[in-house]
């Protein structure tokens, strides 16, 4: 029983990283069907920018950063890497949004190539320690432990995705963005900027990328600049097991591969649960190609 | 006359190639060495993803089997080296065809998350499995030998690679032009049309992966006894990336296009070399430059059958296998 709590809970904080990294892979793919590569790259970039802006502010990890200097540098890394996710698509994408898929595919993998490497540049290439020591008492129930760490984590992300759908469910941006995804041509027929809203789509991955690198900056205690690449797939992994393109499927596919991966760490050990991820996507995708929550794509002519 | 300039062009490289361990140190000698493999690796890359438009992200799968085949049945069965290949190619085809199967119904982007899937798969079962090494691989790998003369040297293998890769591009250049090649094509353009006029897509399909990996599988081999030490690491995600890159920097589809870009992917970051840490950056850089402003390759593919459709063959060819009209407003450009 407390085994099962336990990997649920672990599960549950392992699924809001992805989930919030793989809201942004389908927001993107829904709105111009670009698989993103470069998106596990904007959490690690996240992760480090939060590194920087709080090493700073408690003066290289001696002082102590208040709850209130924490939230801001979360808020800052995001909005941040919000920009350079905006700058990215502008560069990079824009220019190929007509090119063939493999084309904006290879861009995808440069512009990758080229966060990593600056990454290492700018930070070093070595792991670096989070200035950042979270509380890890909290909760006894059933015997599972539930630090206050954890509760934390997986009330802002599902905060931060509740705001996400109310966003656009409710605003006429996301309004737009719904129509955009379903036909580009009418909508700016209709007077829709196009760019405006695709760009704001990038805005808003790339800030939930962050914020998740933050958190699990904080969490695991260490960053890499390679700490993006694998998490980049598991949660594009997510978000094909959810349904590309559909957000609350987004958030389902983290949260069921999050906890399908610590329930294979605890049955068959650490080392083969990206084997577990894997397997998982590969069984969906040949049993049900769209995914749980995604809608039935016909087959085009 | 343009095909005996173009012969004597092709005879002058290949001279180039045979001549070349003797002017150059072991460095170079070793670069050259890995684009050769390059060459083999994008070529068969290029029967899947140029003649079949199937996007394979995985495809450093297969240069592992042929590797781990190899270095298995040599170091604990203690099999000569050329034993192994016909091993190594039955495995490849049979792993091209169980990666193939299931993804047969699925579509490009689809398709290249399987692919990518089972790429990692293959890499996490040789970290943790005893029969491959685990972690630190297979060392100790024989030296192969043809006739009592021990391949030993760099430039042994290089000649040896060079070999592989000749005959490669004619497999692979004859397969293009051939029956099969142009049903590969045909479903790459339009898989419904193809079907409609009696190509039979399954087959064709699996065929393509099947020979993709034969190839992969080849020059895994190959690399398995020149290291004579093969590690998981080897035959991680950002190997098949590069592979891909080859085949899209020169040209889907294209031989020579082909051939060039596996020099690029390799020569360019040894160029940069001098610039350390910055090397993969401008690397990054290059790529996305190049995509805007030439993404159909450095040596895209011509068809020259329909003269006077040239011109829309040719963007039909730049586009390559993956132009779908999904949607993508015109409006854009």
């Amino acid at each position: 029983m407390e085994v099962v709590l336990q990997t649920l809970v672990d599960g549950l904080v392992v699924g809001a990283f992805y989930s919030l990294i793989a809201l942004g892979y389908t927001m993107v793919f829904g709105i111009i069907k670009l698989l993103n590569f470069a998106h596990g790259d904007l959490y690690m970039l996240g992760a480090f920018i939060g590194f920087s802006l709080l090493s700073w502010l408690t003066g290289d990890g001696t002082g102590a950063a208040g709850l209130m200097g924490i939230g801001v540098v979360f808020l800052l890394a995001m909005f941040l890497v919000g920009v350079i996710g905006m700058g990215m698509e502008r560069l990079a994408y824009r220019p190929l949004l007509l090119a063939p898929r493999l084309s904006i595919l290879i861009t995808a993998i440069g512009v990758s190539l080229f966060l990593e490497n600056g990454a290492m540049i700018v930070w070093s290439p070595n792991f670096l320690v989070y200035p950042l020591q979270l509380p890890q008492d909290g909760w006894e129930i059933f015997g599972a432990h539930i630090s206050y760490t954890q509760a934390a984590l997986i009330a802002i992300s599902a905060l931060l995705m509740y705001g996400l759908q109310l966003f656009i469910q409710r605003t006429i941006y996301g309004k737009a963005m719904r129509a955009i995804a379903l036909d580009q041509t009418a909508c700016h027929l209709m007077g829709i900027d196009v760019h405006r809203v695709i760009g704001l789509t990038f805005f808003i991955g790339a800030s939930l990328a962050a914020g998740a690198g933050v958190m699990s900056g904080a969490y695991y205690g260490t960053v890499n600049f390679m700490m993006g690449f694998i998490i980049g797939l598991k949660a594009f992994t997510a978000a094909v097991l959810g349904g590309i393109g559909s957000i609350p499927g987004a958030m389902l596919g983290g949260f069921l591969l999050g906890m399908m991966e610590t329930a294979g760490t605890f049955l068959i050990g650490g080392s083969w649960k990206d084997v577990v991820a894997f397997s998982v996507l590969i069984l969906i995708l040949v049993l049900k190609p769209t995914g749980i929550m995604g809608e039935k794509v016909t087959e085009r002519m | 006359m343009k095909q005996q300039v173009r012969r004597l062009l092709q005879l002058l490289l290949l001279l180039l190639a045979i001549v070349f361990p003797f002017g150059v140190n072991n460095y170079w000698l070793d670069v050259a060495t890995l684009v050769l493999f390059y060459v083999v690796l994008s070529q068969g890359l290029n029967v899947v993803v140029g003649f079949a438009g199937l996007l394979d992200l995985g495809y450093a799968a297969f240069f592992a089997v042929g590797a781990y085949t190899t270095g298995i049945l040599m170091t604990v069965y203690g099999w000569s080296f050329w034993m192994t290949i016909p091993v190594a190619i039955l495995l490849a085809a049979i792993s091209g065809v169980i990666i193939g199967a299931p993804t047969l119904r699925l579509r490009s982007d689809y398709l290249a998350i399987v692919t990518l899937g089972f790429g990692e798969i293959i890499r996490i079962l040789a970290i943790n499995l005893d029969i491959t090494g685990s972690a630190s691989g297979i060392y100790g790998i024989p030296r192969p030998s043809i006739v009592g003369y021990t391949l030993s040297g760099q430039s042994d293998f290089y000649y040896l690679i060079l070999l592989l890769a000749i005959l490669t591009i004619l497999a692979v250049s004859r397969l293009g032009r051939s029956r099969i090649g142009r049903a590969w094509m045909y479903i790459r353009e339009d898989e419904d049309a193809a079907e409609a006029m009696g190509i039979n897509r399954i087959r064709m399909k699996l065929l393509a992966y099947s020979i993709g990996a034969v190839i992969g599988s080849l020059a895994g081999s190959v690399f398995a006894v020149k290291m004579s030490a093969i590690a998981p690491l080897s035959f991680s995600f950002m190997q098949s990336i590069m592979i891909l890159l080859a085949v899209v920097l020169g040209g889907l589809g294209s031989i020579p296009g082909v051939v060039l870009g596996a020099l690029l992917v390799i020569v360019l970051p040894e160029v940069l070399r001098s610039a350390e840490d910055w090397r993969y950056l401008i690397f990054g850089a290059a790529l996305v430059v190049m995509m805007i402003y030439r993404p159909q390759g450095v040596w895209p593919a011509r068809y020259e059958a329909v003269p006077e459709r040239q011109s829309r063959d040719k963007s039909a060819a730049a586009a390559g296998s993956l132009t779908e009209s999904d949607g993508r407003s015109r409006e854009l450009s």
